[in-house]
């Protein structure tokens, strides 16, 4: 790889420009993809502050910090800051550094929509943050938004409305960015199914965003013109129906789930091989369990309305594709396992994490099993225990590895080793109080707590304490990460290009010297 | 102090594994008191127990390979793949039990979807935020809110403890009563937003729907208090109104019936008679803080931007007639209280704020007045818009 280092060498002569204009200005997938991750930790922090003050006023019964419709407000706005400002634009940065460098190109596709895309992320975030010094308030009627509730928004529903599709175009133009750099860019000899999980599952995840973000657009574009334009699409009263939005929405919102996973199942595939030091197994069933779970997404959707009243052939029907899930599902579990039996394993903090991701991803796929059985589920539904389910999925899931993806390839980005010890400091103290915040949640859930409640009966009272401790403590274990990240970007033991010991064999990016070069793979890399 | 010293004592309790003698929570769903729930509740744990043992397998060999296959013990790492046999296998185990899971949860949903041939029928309707019980077959028909105790206690910085409200957050004024051993169905619909009917020990919840209407049904086995809450996010007191069920013998329920259908025949009454100034509004009163105070604050200051204030409001501080009209019809957000109150309460409660809330109209108005509009509000609509 020493000849693509010195033909780089030679062409230095546009490197990046000076100050804030690089960054504004900036078409190179590094510097985007840069900016992407660092808005989505200061985002993960934002929605993180909002859910201590849920954790805060949840600590004991009785209201004492905050009035019901602020609590409500705080809810909704965690999820939509936690989805499309932190976990969305994680995966987009990982996909803009990564991607290129994994497949041999030179850049993205795209290169000047790439830099449009984060700017209109980063507007449509301030237009979502904006929302909590309206009069009235910020949205408070859930992420999900459902009329009639959302109607009764005071001034910032159409702000709200207008930064979803902010954030909606800002992510069809990076999946559409991703999808056409991994079909037209992949050096020769990188064929499709030669192609890192990662690249793979990410090439899956832009095809469900370019297929359900314009159903969501649509279905908060009918909430828009039922409050102002007179029609009633969700409104019973002038022929519409409310339980309309829900079909829409879902039909969004179960791919959009998939999003939110499918690229952390890639960074697991990418992870494990590497510290277990053995190819990943099923490569294969890997890449078509992927495409199986894209399919099941769109045929799922009512299974988060089984008690809205569907009639029995419907119930059935999402029941029985929703169990479904389970196998491909279970066939990545069973692929990683397999991966690192009989490896030499080592157990780094990129590692670490994916091992707790894995332990503690299938322990929130367990819950979605017994949620998909629609009779208990008629028990489970809008309860704590589908907090503790989703939660379970997405924080020790979908974040666990989102922090294990930086640790992986923080050294490529910087240069600098991270502090390994404090690196495994952060992950026990996260792992440890990840489970105490949300474990404690399924049995509130079970004995009959709902969720969206800013207090609650006595009997709940324990193991909302419980819960509330391990949030604080997980929200200040993060503090960690922050200043592990400052202080390797600020300097720190030089890392080789290879990094990881004998990941060369494992991916391009690590043929690269360390911090890999402002352009790379401007000849494109030999493919065996 | 003490509160705070005996959840220390359970906290460390619980740590120890030993605290399920002497506490009230639960760790897990309620068998329930419907057979119904506890169809429900063996599923649950069926379900559990199959994840579980999956649980114990896959992660036993996950661990075993952490601890085994290390490169700190020297194990060397083997090259292979793919297995074509293996990966057949673990598709296809769990595919069957999969359809072993879906045969009794199908059954199940059968069961509960078969609301045919009902001994009673109770229509139950979702306001914001309380619940109207309709007895469709003998005319009994009540609004049932959050209790003034806990309703009093929950408010910010009441500086009531929780613990120390009987039922906090779980007590209503009117509870609905039922008898046991009769298939109840229950119609379930809203008459503004999104809610949901939850008893867990009922074993289901379901959506009340404004303009469409849901079905479900139970049988109770056992005569007790059932309690449980809105499920469906529903605007700021989501929380805030719970549901209580009690399940009573056939003449005990007869004669709770019978008591109920007077109760209604007094309060009519009492709409027919002058009422002193004084008496509308000590009534008014009354009725303002069950009713209106959740939006518009105990004090009449309303939220602003959203709750309008009634101290100093140009509509209650204006014509009689404007105010009667936004209270009986509603207007955006604010319910159509025409349908929820009965005259005298209305008349009462109109008369209040004109008088209270820093309020000093000097007017008020006799359920006499009021009692004719609200007959006028039941009428069929004429269709006359076409």
């Amino acid at each position: 790889m020493s000849a693509v280092t010195s033909a780089h060498d030679e062409h230095d002569d546009h490197g990046p420009k000076k100050g804030f204009m690089r960054w504004l200005t900036t078409t190179n997938h590094k510097d985007i993809g840069t900016m992407y991750l660092v808005f989505a930790l200061v985002m993960f922090f934002v929605g993180g502050a909002m859910a201590l003050v849920i954790r805060a006023e949840l600590f004991e019964p009785g209201l004492q910090f905050v009035n019901p419709q602020f609590f409500n407000s705080m809810t909704t706005m965690h999820a939509l800051i936690m989805i499309f400002g932190a976990v969305m634009p994680a995966f987009a940065g990982f996909a803009n550094w990564m991607i290129p460098m994994m497949i041999g190109a030179p850049d993205m596709a795209l290169p000047r929509m790439n830099n449009m895309s984060f700017w209109l992320l980063v507007a449509g975030g301030v237009l979502l943050f904006s929302t909590l010094f309206m009069e009235g308030g910020a949205p408070a009627a859930g992420w999900t938004m459902y009329p009639p509730l959302v109607l009764q928004t005071g001034n910032s529903l159409p702000f709200a409305i207008f930064s979803i599709h902010l954030l909606g175009v800002s992510s069809i133009m990076a999946a559409i960015n991703i999808v056409a750099t991994i079909f037209n860019m992949r050096a020769p000899g990188m064929d499709l199914m030669k192609m890192p999980m990662f690249v793979w599952t990410w090439l899956i995840t832009g095809f469900l965003l370019i297929a359900v973000m314009p159903v969501f657009a649509g279905a908060v574009t009918m909430l828009l013109t039922d409050r102002f334009f007179e029609t009633s699409f969700f409104d019973a009263a002038g022929g519409g129906d409310p339980v309309l939005y829900q079909h829409i929405f879902w039909f969004f919102g179960h791919p959009e789930v998939y999003i939110l996973i499918l690229p952390t199942f890639g960074l697991a595939s990418t992870i494990i091989p590497v510290f277990a030091r053995k190819p990943l197994f099923g490569y294969h069933s890997m890449v078509y369990a992927t495409v199986g779970i894209a399919f099941l997404s769109f045929v799922v959707w009512a299974h988060h309305m089984f008690t809205v009243g569907m009639p029995i052939a419907g119930e059935l029907f999402f029941m029985y594709a929703t169990m479904l899930v389970a196998v491909p599902t279970g066939v990545k579990v069973f692929n990683w396992i397999a991966t690192m039996w009989k490896g030499a394993m080592t157990f780094e903090t990129p590692m670490l994490f994916t091992v707790a991701f894995v332990v503690l991803f299938t322990m929130g796929g367990f819950s979605g099993l017994m949620l998909a059985i629609a009779p208990a589920d008629f028990q489970y539904h809008d309860s704590y225990f589908i907090v503790a389910h989703f939660h379970y999925v997405l924080v020790p899931g979908t974040v666990f590895m989102i922090i294990a993806g930086t640790y992986y390839w923080l050294p490529k980005w910087t240069g600098h080793r991270y502090d390994e010890k404090l690196a495994k400091v952060h992950f026990w103290m996260s792992t440890i109080s990840v489970n105490v915040l949300f474990f404690p949640q399924h049995f509130l859930g079970l004995a009959g707590m709902p969720r969206r409640i800013p207090d609650y009966a006595v009997q709940f009272a324990e193991f909302n304490m419980i819960s509330s401790v391990g949030g604080f403590l997980f929200g200040f274990s993060q503090l960690i990460f922050l200043y592990i990240i400052i202080k390797t970007i600020r300097g720190g033991k030089k890392a080789t290009g290879e990094v990881w010991e004998g990941a060369k064999k494992h991916g391009l990016e690590w043929t690269l010297p360390s911090p890999a070069p402002y352009h790379t793979f401007e000849k494109p890399p030999k493919i065996k | 102090m003490k509160k705070t010293k005996q959840i220390f004592a359970h906290l460390f309790l619980m740590l120890l594994g030993v605290g399920e003698a002497n506490a009230e929570y639960a760790l897990n769903m309620p068998k329930g008191v419907t057979r119904i729930s506890n169809d429900v509740y063996d599923l649950h744990m069926l379900i559990l127990w199959i994840c579980v043992v999956i649980g114990i397998l896959v992660f036993g060999v996950m661990f075993y390979s952490i601890y085994y296959h290390r490169k700190s013990v020297g194990h060397k790492a083997e090259q292979f793949h793919d297995n074509v046999k293996v990966e057949l296998l673990w598709t296809v185990i769990p595919t069957i039990i999969l359809v072993v899971m879906a045969i009794p949860a199908t059954k199940t949903m059968l069961e509960m979807d078969d609301v045919n041939e009902p001994d009673i029928t109770i229509k139950v309707t979702g306001w914001q935020w309380k619940w109207e019980y309709d007895y469709l077959d003998s005319g009994v028909h009540f609004f049932s809110s959050l209790d003034a105790e806990s309703n009093q206690a929950r408010q910010l910085g009441s500086g009531i403890e929780a613990a120390d409200v009987d039922n906090y957050l779980l007590n209503v004024d009117n509870p609905l009563v039922i008898p046991v051993n009769k298939k109840i169905r229950f119609l379930l619909t809203a008459s503004d937003v999104l809610h949901a009917w939850w008893v867990p020990e009922f074993g289901w919840k379901k959506d009340n729907v404004p303009g469409f209407i849901n079905d479900a049904w139970v049988s109770v086995e056992k005569p007790g208090i059932y309690r449980g809450q809105c499920a469906e996010l529903c605007g700021k007191d989501h929380g805030y109104m719970p549901i209580v069920v009690i399940a009573k013998e056939q003449a005990e329920y007869e004669q709770w019936l019978e008591e109920k259908k007077a109760q209604a025949l007094a309060e009519a009454s009492s709409a027919d008679r002058e009422w002193s100034q004084a008496e509308l509004i000590a009534k008014g009163s009354e009725v303002y803080q069950a009713n209106c105070a959740s939006c518009h604050m105990a004090d009449g200051q309303g939220v602003p931007g959203t709750f309008p204030a009634l101290a100093g409001s140009s509509v209650v501080t204006g014509p009689l007639d404007g105010e009667v009209d936004m209270v009986l019809n509603g207007r955006g957000m604010m319910p159509s209280f025409g349908a929820m109150l009965n005259a005298s309460d209305l008349a009462a409660v109109i008369s209040f704020t004109r008088n209270g809330l820093s309020n000093k109209v000097g007017d008020s108005v006799q359920p006499l007045i009021i009692k004719p509009m609200l007959a006028a509000m039941t009428q069929p609509e004429e269709d006359d818009d076409w």
